[in-house]
């Protein structure tokens, strides 16, 4: 079976490929992120976000949950020296964090239920087990110079594939007159266990520029997958053993 | 977990190199010392520091700089920049806070392990597709705000 949603400004797909689907799972899934939007996004009047905002909600009320969040948020925030805050000028706004982390609690809690499931949320995956062809999962990386296309397929039976791009671009983070090497990089795709970590290294690496995919080749258990402007590929040394082989 | 650490701080480090370097008339939180021909520096406290004021007016000019050892509160993180043709074209990485030997400049040894070729469509079915949104945003805000913080 197979679900889409469109929650927290994106869609979000289940698959499930078991013999036996359990419906209450994956409908317990998409509650789940349903209760992350409605809690956390800032568009949410009656969100935990906004009624901080507002100063209607002081810390000694936050729940557990938005604590554990915001331990994630702060210990983020120490690891990189101060750069990363879920506080813009004075505004709340976590969203940076909680996505990665609803993934990776969505996978499991299915995987409690499921041996052969996939979660998708706006590009970023987790997958488990086997499709229904009856192999791993076959995911494809998105063309960034064309959306209709995939341009390499891996193979996933228990891992996580994120990809980070071109959004990044236009936040004057990059000076766009300077042809630098560091400026050239279109997407960055990183394979590893945890979809939490894979999109943080992704993120991470894309922002590194042409520098980035040396950094992933140098993590042990992730592998990375570049594009740059020439259409030019550049794959890290364990790429090859993701990519999912033709027949 | 600890390369987790790395990665974000090795990023901002970065990040933040990148951006001073574009930040042609204006002066600069970051302080960057030219390199010596001697070894790095390993501490905060004994790197040659250059005036903001004399890189707010300076024009970046072709060399290696050594940039000062910054507490990432787990350990030390240096790099080195090289800046040819006038642009920044090298990160290295001297100091990473822990005792792994990792090192942007694994460049020499990595870069031939890495493979490349030249993008090809594929046609085969997928299940699904990995690509990039607009999720990151928020982060990126938040580097942008903090980067100009920095900057004042």
């Amino acid at each position: 079976m197979k679900r889409t949603e469109q929650i927290m400004g994106m869609p979000i797909t289940v698959i499930c490929a078991d013999d036996q689907v359990d419906e209450t799972a994956v409908e317990e899934v998409f509650g789940f992120f349903r209760q992350i939007d409605t809690r956390y996004s800032p568009y949410i009047d009656t969100s935990d976000v906004e009624k901080i905002n507002r100063g209607e909600l002081i810390a000694e009320h936050y729940s557990q949950e938005l604590r554990t969040i915001l331990e994630l948020a702060e210990s983020t925030k120490h690891q990189t020296n101060g750069y990363f805050d879920v506080w813009h000028n004075g505004v709340f706004d976590p969203s940076g964090i909680v996505k990665g982390w609803a993934i990776q609690q969505a996978a499991a809690l299915l995987a409690g239920h499921s041996r052969n499931f996939y979660i998708e949320a706006g590009g970023d995956i987790q997958a488990q087990g086997y499709s229904e062809s009856g192999k791993p999962w076959q995911i494809g990386v998105r063309n960034p110079f064309d959306r209709k296309q995939t341009i390499a397929i891996i193979a996933l039976d228990h891992g996580a594939i994120a990809t980070s791009g071109t959004a990044i671009r236009g936040q004057h983070i990059y000076n766009p007159h300077d042809e630098s090497p560091l400026d050239d990089i279109v997407s960055l795709s990183v394979v590893g266990e945890r979809i939490e970590d894979a999109d943080r290294f992704a993120t991470a690496a894309f922002a590194m520029g042409r520098k980035g995919i040396d950094f992933i080749e140098s993590l042990p258990g992730f592998e990375g997958y570049m594009v740059d402007k020439n259409k030019t590929v550049t794959e890290t040394s364990g790429w090859q053993k993701y990519e999912a082989k033709q027949s | 977990m600890n390369m987790k650490k790395i990665t974000l701080a090795g990023f901002v480090v970065a990040t933040f190199l990148v951006y001073s370097f574009n930040q042609r008339n204006e002066s600069s939180a970051v302080v960057v010392a030219p390199t010596s021909a001697t070894a790095p520096s390993s501490s905060a406290t004994n790197t040659p520091s250059m005036h903001p004021s004399m890189m707010a007016s300076a024009a970046y000019k072709d060399g290696a700089y050594t940039g000062s050892a910054a507490d990432a509160l787990y350990g030390y993180i240096q790099v080195k920049a090289t800046v040819k043709d006038g642009k920044l074209t090298d990160v290295e990485f001297l100091q990473y806070p822990n005792d792994r030997r990792t090192s942007v400049e694994i460049n020499s040894q990595a870069m031939p392990m890495l493979k490349q070729q030249a993008l090809q469509v594929q046609s085969a079915k997928v299940d699904g597709v990995s690509g990039a949104t607009d999720t990151s945003q928020a982060f990126i805000q938040s580097l942008g705000d903090a980067l100009q913080q920095a900057k004042a």
